[in-house]
């Protein structure tokens, strides 16, 4: 069903977008095909299921697409072909992505001393694709085709068809993703590492103070410290944490478990930022427990006076990277930060923004950070295995370009909480920290793409930090980071052997394990065309797309970059007319059957904040969600640019979640309430002829004028309405890596406003075409290429 | 009038003041041909229990320049209510209050046994006294945990209302905060990196925050908290706290490696300590007191390397110009100790280890601002623990034997020079020498019969916070040294002029080498032999002193081997030490630094001091030794065996046990009061701590001319010095000599 290429006549602006595509129908059409069987992975060059599609995985030799997704799961053999076709080959990677309970967590395999088999020239793991030959004494290498004795300790006897006897004993024979587990030769200066530690930092100047933020952090702290991310089995968390406060000046606290109480240490010298004690900085959690617990009492009191408006920035990531050093560790710093830090040390800011600079030459500069200071503190940090995970709560502009830098180049996160009120917030931050400080992490952690010849790894968007062209370094990765990794030919390909992908992971587990998580991928190759568009995968594809532009506008006009965007996918689709598809009139606008949302995605990305921004929008809001949707993985940045809008007045009896709709103002009833999602936010849309009921029960007040929009989660109400919309929005909650702000709109309100800038169907009021002039647009441009 | 003698211990005890010459020569000319320069040894705040303070203010001299007080020795006119200046001549109008007095009528300042007399006087703010406590950890376990404790005592030693602040340092430095309840705070800086006074203050947030100002708000101004007050806290408020903190001190807990010292920041804790009281209390009473046990081995001040293989600086290193880091650091802590003064507070130095410290560097921080200096091996060794007890040592109404932010004036008639210093920290035993200039020409000499007259103003912060004034008004007679030279030479104080002369050999050795200064003391005995000796020309065997100089050249004898001008075998730090001492204290203790005092105890007879001689040292003794930094006791060969055997526990030979315990008792009676407490040395005939006395004995008898003396009573040491006969047979020789 997926070949048949798809034909549209020339859609007319008349035309009622009812007709058009429907992104609802291929989702449904897909859960519905291939919802209800796994996904076994045993062949070469399957697509997956799309990432709508709730599925399981089986691993049998490939990489669950949990952990690699690809825009192409069939690749050109030629260079040539690849650039005719302008289909970008990338794949998308999750190393260290949660998987459902219902499948195995990747085998953690021990080759002894000498480490794990690898090949001797190209240096690949040992995969289900090395070739064993001369009765299992040698192996050739698939990616490198170099011949490698096997060590005498890993020596087995092949069988008739030239396996391995021991294939299904051996995770890295049988299996696509598994771990090994390092030696001392995989360690920073030959020494096996510390167990990592999270270091506390928190801004106690006049804003963080009054807002509440302080005290709602140090309760939050003492509950949280037990929760720790901690190896399987172990009884508690091997991470150390440690705690420090600042204002214009550094307060680092000493919670050795000895002390009745803990110690204040300042250090003001910011310009020569250093670590002022030795032990007791970081500590055991249960060794320490009653002095942190005195320690976090007692922060919010010390401040509670404090006149303090300025703050640092760049000193508070300097104390924990020295006191990372001291320790000789990895490990991750959170910093509670309010404001754009204006105190006199290294890496003070100024308020440069600037609105007059969109849609000119200079625009790119909102995008880059003010000062290269803190590139090369990321450099450092990333030397240390230093992570930075920053949670804003600005009331104004505080450069989110400059200060996610380093975060960014760790692979930490950023969440930004403008206008904190503990009222309204709390909930959203206390959830966005939880998850934060208990999710999976590596630490200290280099990838490696490794490919079969002809094709190489040329380009890497992501969180990540690059001193070579090969290596991906991160001082953290969690289990939400992506990294999207670019391929371009160097040879040919041939279609027997296919192409191969092995990704390397070199981590610190969180218990202070040295290891190797190992993902391999086998891809089909063509010499026809038509094979490539029959494998392609749209939403993959918009993921590359969108962080590629993302990345432009740090360097060209935005302009350029979206003209560069719009004519990259025409050439994609004009190649498809002319080399793949029937002769047609020039009039019909045809799609490859895997790209058929491509332009109703495209046009999303085109409208999305950062390409085209709404008057509302502010300069911090795009360099934040410019660096967010660089670590997307699919499936966030599929919902990201296309939300899923859902009718909440269905059959209340129902499990599952109400189908989607379109996001089209067109589709909304006034008589209905709905609910908009897109990984950031969620939308409660109330008509305004809602019955009064409805109202009642999902609100608790007797009319719609009753309605307050300032409510920042639904009334827990006794009654099945309110039950079932609510079990909707948690069961949303959980999906997503980041917990969602939700926004009560009402129709006709003045709300109303942002809320339609997420109808991506329609027009949108900073300019972005509706889906048909889009449409319209592309095949314009498709059919200029043509003739 | 009774003997000069008297005269002179008179003077002393009235009015602390012992001059060279108690009549001076006329001019300029004739002073400096007196050898011995016209000068004088002040103790300017000499205890004095029959002198109570009045409670006002001076009478000054109207003229700007001269502003001389009112004493004995001016003119009055009682009918005019009128004065005359002795020094300007001014005719001064007495000040209303004085409006009553007539001859049977007179205020204190005016009858002649007030030439010392001291004022209390209300002028501005009191401001409490203030101990700002310096302390190293990087010290081992037990030297810590003596020294807490001593800290700790000291706090209930201090006034309730002293300020009493905390600095610690090791690899970093930490200013503590006393003010806090619960988690205790401190500020912290490298120990790598010198900041300037300004970035001290506000990195501590001691700078005033600029007044913001507000349009169409009534300014705020509530009682703000003084600044100061996080770091400076009275004592009876933190008492329990600093306690704690106190207590809760560890050792420096950076790890120190095979092979390397510590790492101790002094240079710049000390900066800081200077910086903090700078910015918070300049011009008032306080101490910065650092305890140290080692060398500064890091950032500005650093003396030597952490490497152990490198040893810290010599004399031999010094003289080959070897010394790294020596100038560098004198220059850091000079700098300091100029801020210091400047502000009026002072620095007092306890180094307590068994090798150097340092202290040739940090000299200057007690030198130049009146600050103690207190050696010793460890701060788990009673000479620390007692010592610095003694400095709180309160004298008869309570009070604190200390005065703060001194400064002294000298109006004198005829005599010319500087005439204002500042001391900042004094105590009673205190004792300055002040050399004077006689500025009249040869040809326009003072009428005879004249008298010139000098006045010592100290202006001072009594420990009781009062200021006081103490004002001291002596005169002495001029005198024409060609027709009246007897006059002068029998006003000759040989004891005064011995310690101002050994006071400028000291200060020529602290600036040139050592040979030249010993050259130069020589060259001016033999003048001033030359000058008062009677002899014939070229016959030695004529020369005779008078008896106001007889005693004179042994004096020299001993001063030129003593430790002050003496480097051989004492550690720069040692002179620093003694050189510290001997400028400081008063004329007997000088003297006793000089020429240390023996006694001898025997069955012979009651106990008597013997000389200091190799002749002294006989087998039947116990000898006593005081070198005022220690006290030696020195149990003669066959007192030694008795002892061994025992006979002092058989009650038939009591009368031994009480010769054993007679020296004992007599050196405790020492070591209770002095300051610093000595070093206590037991040794006996052979053992090897008996170095300390034999070091210091007139080498009469030594392995060069034992046989030829052939006598068999006294020791021989083992020493190439000459003897003091030698000695004196070449003074002799040379002071005869008609070719010099």
């Amino acid at each position: 069903p997926l070949t048949s290429p798809l034909k549209l006549h020339y859609p007319h602006p008349q035309n009622s977008n009812h007709k058009l595509l429907s992104t609802i129908q291929v989702i449904e059409d897909d859960r519905s095909n291939r919802g209800s069987e796994p996904f076994v992975t045993g062949v070469r060059g399957q697509v997956p299921p799309l990432v709508t599609t709730n599925f399981l995985v089986k691993d049998q030799g490939n990489a669950s697409p949990r952990y690699i997704r690809c825009t192409s799961y069939n690749i050109p053999c030629t260079s040539d072909m690849a650039k005719q076709s302008q289909v970008p080959l990338a794949a998308v990677i999750k190393p260290l992505a949660t998987l459902p309970p219902e499948e195995t967590l990747p085998y953690l395999v021990d080759h002894g001393e000498s480490g794990p088999v690898r090949c001797n020239r190209c240096k690949a793991y040992m995969c289900p694709f090395m070739q064993f030959i001369e009765g299992g004494r040698r192996f050739q290498c698939c990616f490198c085709s170099c011949v490698t004795e096997v060590p005498p300790h890993y020596f087995q006897h092949l069988d008739h068809t030239g396996k391995r006897v021991d294939f299904y004993d051996r995770p890295e024979l049988s299996l696509g993703s598994y771990e090994f587990l390092a030696t001392v030769d995989y360690c920073k200066n030959n020494k096996f590492p510390s167990p990592p530690a999270f270091i506390f930092m928190i801004d106690v100047s006049y804003n963080a103070v009054k807002s509440g933020l302080v005290r709602l952090i140090c309760e939050e702290l003492k509950s949280l410290l037990d929760y720790l991310p901690r190896e399987g089995n172990m009884e508690e968390s091997a991470i150390r944490v440690g705690f420090v406060t600042y204002n214009k000046v550094l307060h680092f606290y000493n919670v050795k478990s000895s002390l009745a109480q803990p110690q204040m240490m300042v250090v003001s010298d910011v310009a020569d930022m250093f670590v002022p004690l030795l032990d007791g900085f970081l500590v055991n959690v249960n060794e320490s427990r009653t002095v942190i617990a005195s320690l976090l009492d007692q922060i919010p009191e010390m401040f509670a006076d404090t006149r303090e408006t300025e703050t640092v920035f760049a000193p508070v990531i300097q104390a924990g990277l020295e006191a990372l050093k001291a320790a000789e560790c990895s490990g991750k710093l959170f910093i509670f930060h309010t404001s754009l830090p204006i105190a006199e040390a290294p890496g003070k800011l100024k308020n440069r923004d600037d609105k007059k600079l969109i849609n000119t030459d200079k625009e790119k500069t909102l995008f880059q950070p003010q000062t290269s200071f803190y590139n090369n503190l990321a450099k450092d940090c990333v030397a240390q295995g230093c992570c930075v995970d920053l949670f804003l709560f600005p009331n104004q502009y505080l450069d989110v370009a400059t200060l996610g830098v380093v975060t960014y180049q760790t692979g930490g996160s950023i969440y930004k909480y403008a206008y904190f009120q503990v009222r309204t917030d709390q909930d959203r931050f206390l959830n966005d920290l939880r998850r934060d400080v208990q999710k999976e992490v590596g630490f200290d952690a280099v990838m490696r793409v490794r490919t079969s010849t002809g094709i190489r790894a040329t380009d890497f968007f992501g969180a990540f930090y690059m001193s070579n062209t090969t290596d991906v370094e991160m001082a953290g990765l969690d289990c939400d980071k992506t990294i999207t990794v670019e391929f371009k030919h160097d040879d040919k390909l041939s279609e027997d052997s296919g192409a191969l992908l092995q990704c390397a992971l070199l981590y610190t587990s969180c218990a202070g394990q040295r290891r190797l998580r190992i993902h391999n991928l086998s891809l089909n190759c063509c010499t026809q065309l038509a094979d490539l568009y029959r494998n392609c995968e749209t939403d993959t594809l918009i993921n590359y797309l969108a962080k590629y532009a993302y990345r432009g506008v740090l360097n060209s006009p935005v302009k350029t970059v979206r003209d560069a965007l719009i004519n990259q996918c025409a050439q994609i689709l004009a190649c498809y007319r002319k080399n793949c598809a029937s002769p047609s009139s020039a009039g019909q606008l045809i799609l490859p059957e895997c790209m058929k949302l491509l332009p109703v995605y495209l046009n999303c990305v085109l409208k999305s904040d950062v390409l085209q921004p709404g008057p509302e929008v502010t300069t911090d809001d795009r360099a934040y969600i410019r660096q967010l949707v660089t670590s997307m993985d699919v499936a966030e940045t599929n919902v990201f640019f296309y939300p899923r809008l859902l009718p909440l007045v269905t059959d209340v009896d129902s499990d599952s979640l109400p189908a989607a709709i379109r996001n089209s103002e067109e589709r909304l009833s006034k008589g209905d309430i709905y609910l908009l999602e897109n990984g950031l936010n969620i939308f409660v849309w109330v008509g305004v002829n809602v019955q009064q009921g409805l109202i009642q029960n999902l609100f608790g007040v007797s009319s719609f004028s009753q309605i307050s929009s300032d409510l920042s989660t639904l009334p827990v109400l006794e009654n099945p309405f309110s039950k079932k919309v609510r079990s909707i929005v948690d069961m949303l909650q959980v999906q997503r890596s980041r917990y969602m702000k939700l926004i009560i709109v009402k129709q006709e309100d003045k709300l109303e406003m942002l809320f339609k800038h997420f109808l991506v169907e329609d027009k949108s009021l900073s300019g972005g075409a509706s889906y048909v002039d889009f449409l319209c647009h592309m095949h314009k441009e498709i059919r200029q290429l043509l003739s | 009038m009774a003997t000069y003698l008297e005269f002179i211990q008179q003077n002393e005890e009235r009015d602390g003041v012992r001059f060279s010459w108690n009549v001076w020569p006329s001019s300029r000319l004739e002073a400096t041909r007196m050898v011995v320069p016209l000068a004088c040894l002040l103790t300017p705040l000499k205890e004095r229990l029959d002198l109570p303070p009045v409670q006002y203010e001076p009478v000054l001299c109207s003229r700007p320049t001269c502003k001389a007080v009112l004493s004995p020795l001016c003119q009055v006119d009682y009918r005019a209510k009128l004065w005359a200046c002795n020094f300007c001549f001014q005719r001064n109008q007495f000040p209303p209050a004085y409006a009553g007095i007539s001859e049977v009528n007179q205020p204190a300042e005016l009858m002649p046994q007030f030439s010392t007399i001291e004022y209390i006087v209300q002028r501005g703010p009191q401001t409490p006294l203030i101990f700002l406590y310096v302390v190293d950890t990087c010290l081992e376990e037990e030297d810590l945990q003596a020294l807490k404790e001593s800290l700790q005592m000291s706090l209930s030693l201090l006034p309730a209302d002293a300020l009493v602040g905390l600095i610690t340092f090791g690899r970093m430095v930490q200013v503590h905060e006393l003010s806090c309840e619960g988690i205790s705070k401190s500020y912290v800086f490298r120990g790598t990196k010198d900041l300037t006074a300004k970035q001290i203050q506000d990195m501590l947030g001691l700078s005033r925050p600029a007044v913001p100002i507000q349009q169409g708000r009534p300014l705020q101004t509530p009682e703000q908290p003084v600044i100061s007050s996080r770091f400076l806290q009275p004592v009876h408020k933190i008492d329990m706290n600093l306690t704690d903190l106190l207590g809760e001190l560890q050792r420096d807990p950076w790890p120190v490696t095979q092979g390397k010292r510590p790492l101790r920041s002094t240079g710049v804790a000390l900066s800081i300590a200077v910086g903090l009281l700078e910015g918070t209390f300049p011009n008032t009473g306080a101490r910065i007191m650092l305890f140290t046990g080692g060398p500064p081995t890091q950032g500005p001040g650093m003396v030597v390397g952490d490497e152990l293989k490198t040893p810290i600086r010599s004399w031999h290193d010094i003289e080959k110009d070897n010394a790294r880091f020596m100038k560098k650091a004198t220059k850091h802590y000079e700098t300091l100790a100029n801020r210091t003064a400047a502000n009026g507070h002072c620095i007092d130095i306890y180094a307590c280890a068994l090798d150097q410290t340092g202290l040739l560097e940090m000299k200057c921080c007690a030198n130049l601002t009146g600050g103690h200096m207190v050696m010793g091996d460890s701060f788990n060794t009673s000479l620390f623990k007692q010592t610095f007890q003694r400095v709180f040592n309160k004298g008869f109404n309570g009070e604190f034997r200390m005065a703060f932010g001194a400064s002294l004036d000298v109006k004198e008639l005829g005599i010319g020079g500087t005439s204002q210093w500042k001391i900042c920290s004094l105590d009673p035993s205190t004792t300055l020498a002040i050399y004077f200039e006689v500025v009249n020409q040869h040809n326009a000499p003072i009428p005879q019969g004249g008298r010139g007259a000098v006045q010592f103003v100290t202006q001072y912060q009594h420990s009781s916070t009062q200021k006081r004034i103490r004002v001291t008004t002596i005169a002495r007679n001029w005198a024409d040294a060609q027709s009246q030279l007897q006059h002068i030479e029998a006003a000759f104080d040989q004891e005064a002029a011995a310690v101002l002369m050994a006071r400028l050999g000291v200060y020529r050795a602290e600036s040139e080498e050592g040979p030249d200064v010993l050259r130069w003391l020589d060259r001016q005995l033999i003048r001033l032999c030359q000058k008062f000796g009677q002899y014939n020309k070229d016959d030695p065997n004529s020369f005779r002193l008078s008896e106001s100089f007889s005693l004179y050249p042994q004096f020299m004898f001993h001063l030129r081997r003593s430790p002050f001008l003496q480097v051989f075998n004492n550690s720069p730090d040692e002179s620093s030490y003694y050189r510290h001492h001997f400028a400081r204290q008063d004329l007997t203790q000088s003297l006793i630094m000089i020429q240390p005092i023996l006694y001898a105890y025997s069955f012979h007879g009651p106990p008597e001091p013997v000389l200091l001689d190799s002749s002294s040292i006989l087998p039947d003794r116990i000898l006593l030794m005081d070198t005022f930094f220690q006290i030696v006791i020195y149990l003669g060969e066959t007192i030694a065996q008795w002892q061994k055997a025992g006979y002092q526990d058989m009650p038939e030979y009591e009368n031994f046990k009480h010769l054993l315990q007679a020296p004992l008792d007599d050196a405790q009676e020492i070591l209770q009061t002095r300051f610093p407490m000595p070093r206590y040395i037991h040794t006996e005939h052979g053992g090897s701590q008996a170095r300390f006395l034999l070091s210091k004995v007139n080498p009469s008898q030594t392995h060069n001319n034992l046989y030829a003396w052939g006598q068999e009573s006294g020791a021989p040491i083992l020493t190439d010095d000459v003897s003091l006969q030698v000695f004196m047979d070449h003074l002799k020789k040379l002071a005869v000599s008609s070719a010099s």
